[in-house]
């Protein structure tokens, strides 16, 4: 399973990371070499295997619908990059 | 002091011979002098361990403490420690004070353990060599030009170097055992659900597992009790109640039965390490056990389900590093994209960004069946595999890894190699079962660790296994004579 460069580009971008032009071909090599290995579980017999997403079964627990946390807003926002008035910052979304 | 087991110590303050400030003061002297030879801590943190060992000092006085209060151990700092940086081994949470403390880290404090700092690892736990930390490499105690393995690469070292008497790990594909191994401590998996994962920064959600990582099992034992259990704030935390793990450890092994599974000693296994691993093995048929061949056949595909489920997971969990509410943040973002994608880029390393791809890549649309769900149907024919097993044997044993270790820098380059040095403890993750590893003989002057993998929920078993092999030998005792003379 070979990528190629635009795959690359695809993926980088659903990713969210910027990858630079020149990095482009040795990702493309070291992810398609990744899924050379992977490419190995199509030798597997999965018929009527459930697929299995939890080691021992278990499902998600429930709880009451109530209130269980206080309020940690100001302890939160001192450790982020930008905030102001107890809103996070980023640059601008709509003109 | 420091070759001194982490029981010893407990006995020696409760006998009053010392005080958790003098023993958590000589710690934090050994960590300033030998461990810029070894990079096993990141962060030290002497003014909160003095604070904690001071406070177990007047409980002691007071008449209130446990056999954990005063003894000082190190955390993998993957774990949220409150107010002081909790950075996964990475750039993006470099400058991170953690607001909270992890469930593991509070039931430890309650216990009365003294944090003395946060051992290095590889970034976000992706890595088997602890090469890929942003804070650099940790060398091997044993030899310094070799890896500790990885992820919790610093919490091996520092043990072995006898720089903290236990500290804690995480193990999502081998990385509390496969570092054990290369160490020459003993190291701990629980049952997947055991320990709470709340404060532990996420890697891959449905593998992920904290243990401890000790001299000796009776010490993984101890620990163990005080960090299993419960925790409402994991979803997928198991609602039973823990067992007491060091009530099997004095049991009699006769009629153990012992599983060797024929794929584990195959091709691709160090000559001088399978030596070491028979004569182990040999050793505890000694102890009134029974051992017999077995097969995995699914053995071959653990890696590759891994490398699919994984990185799946990883994606999704390390979408929320954006530069947004925490962590770094890239210096002035033209629009809210680049502010994501430069963030991202610049914050994380090349292991964790190839990772993301993979997961990203295989998650995708058109592919999610091919690989996502090909992968989950794989992962159930592991445990199958295991659940028949089990129905012959008692215990599974093997090597923990293929080598007894490599050079720093030897697999760097080539990633795919590198996963594959976690071939006999990928699967145990995978099908969520308890394992150890437990130092059991050297090869070329590093030390090589016996695999015990058990059936769900036996951990004391395994303790009790380990704990008469360590009673009757004497590999865990060996220390690595640069730090410990």
């Amino acid at each position: 399973m070979a990528l190629d460069k635009s795959e690359v580009k695809d993926i980088a971008h659903l990713a969210r990371i910027a990858i630079d032009e020149d990095k482009i071909p040795e990702y493309a090599s070291s992810l398609s070499s990744i899924l050379d290995l992977v490419e190995q579980l199509q030798s597997a017999d999965t018929d009527n295997i459930e697929p299995m997403a939890h080691p021992l079964d278990a499902t998600q627990r429930l709880r009451e619908d109530a209130v269980t946390e206080s309020n940690h807003r100001e302890e939160y926002q001192s450790i982020a990059p930008a905030t102001e008035d107890g809103l996070y910052l980023v640059p601008k979304v709509i003109d | 002091m420091h070759n001194k087991t982490l029981v010893e110590l407990s006995q020696q303050l409760s006998s009053g011979a010392l005080s958790s400030v003098e023993l958590t003061q000589h710690y934090l002297d050994r960590i300033r002098q030998l461990d810029p030879q070894l990079n096993s801590f990141i962060s030290i943190t002497d003014e909160l361990a003095l604070g904690q060992a001071k406070a177990a000092d007047e409980r002691r006085a007071a008449g209130s403490a446990g056999p954990l209060t005063g003894i000082p151990i190190a955390h993998k700092d993957i774990f949220c420690t409150k107010g002081y940086r909790t950075s996964a081994g990475s750039k993006m949470l470099d400058n991170f004070i953690s607001p909270y403390d992890a469930t593991v880290v509070e039931k430890l404090n309650t216990a009365g353990t003294i944090t003395l700092g946060k051992t290095n690892m590889d970034e976000f736990a992706m890595g088997s060599s602890n090469e890929t930390s942003f804070y650099g490499a940790v060398k091997n105690p044993w030899n310094t030009d070799y890896v500790p393995g990885g992820s919790s690469g610093g919490s091996a070292a520092c043990v072995a170097a006898r720089l903290a008497p236990a500290a804690t790990g995480t193990d999502t594909g081998g990385s509390i055992r496969q570092p054990a191994s290369l160490c020459g401590i003993t190291g701990l998996k629980p049952t997947y659900g055991s320990i709470s994962r709340w404060g532990m920064i996420a890697f891959a959600s449905s593998l992920d597992q904290a243990g401890p990582m000790t001299q000796t099992a009776e010490d993984a034992a101890l620990l163990m009790n005080a960090m299993a259990g419960f925790d409402c704030k994991d979803s997928t935390s198991l609602n039973r109640e823990a067992p007491n793990y060091t009530g099997e450890l004095n049991n009699s092994l006769e009629g153990l039965r012992i599983g060797l599974p024929k794929e584990f000693f195959k091709e691709g296994l160090d000559a001088g390490v399978q030596q070491v691993i028979e004569t182990a093995i040999k050793e505890i048929e000694g102890l009134g056990a029974s051992v017999k061949e077995i097969s995995l056949t699914t053995t071959e595909l653990a890696v590759p389900a891994y490398y699919v489920i994984a990185p799946a997971e990883a994606s999704s969990n390390l979408s929320r590093f954006d530069g947004v509410r925490y962590g770094y943040r890239c210096d002035n973002p033209t629009d809210l994209e680049d502010l994501y994608k430069r963030s991202r880029s610049e914050g994380f390393g090349e292991e964790v960004k190839r990772r993301i791809l993979i997961g990203a890549y295989v998650l995708s649309a058109g592919f999610y069946d091919a690989y996502y769900v090909k992968a989950q149907k794989t992962r159930r024919l592991i445990k199958n595999d295991f659940d028949r097993a089990f129905t012959e044997v008692d215990v599974i044993m093997g090597p923990t890894a293929p080598s007894a270790g490599f050079a720093l820098g030897e697999k760097a380059d080539d990633p795919v190699s590198m996963y594959l040095s976690d071939i006999y403890t990928i699967a145990v993750n995978l099908a969520g079962l308890p394992a150890m590893s437990v130092p059991a003989g050297f090869t070329a002057g590093l030390p090589v660790g016996l695999q015990m993998i058990g059936r769900h929920f036996s951990e004391p078993r395994l303790l009790n296994i380990a704990h008469q092999f360590q009673q009757a030998t004497d590999w865990h005792k060996q220390t690595p004579e640069a730090f410990t003379k």
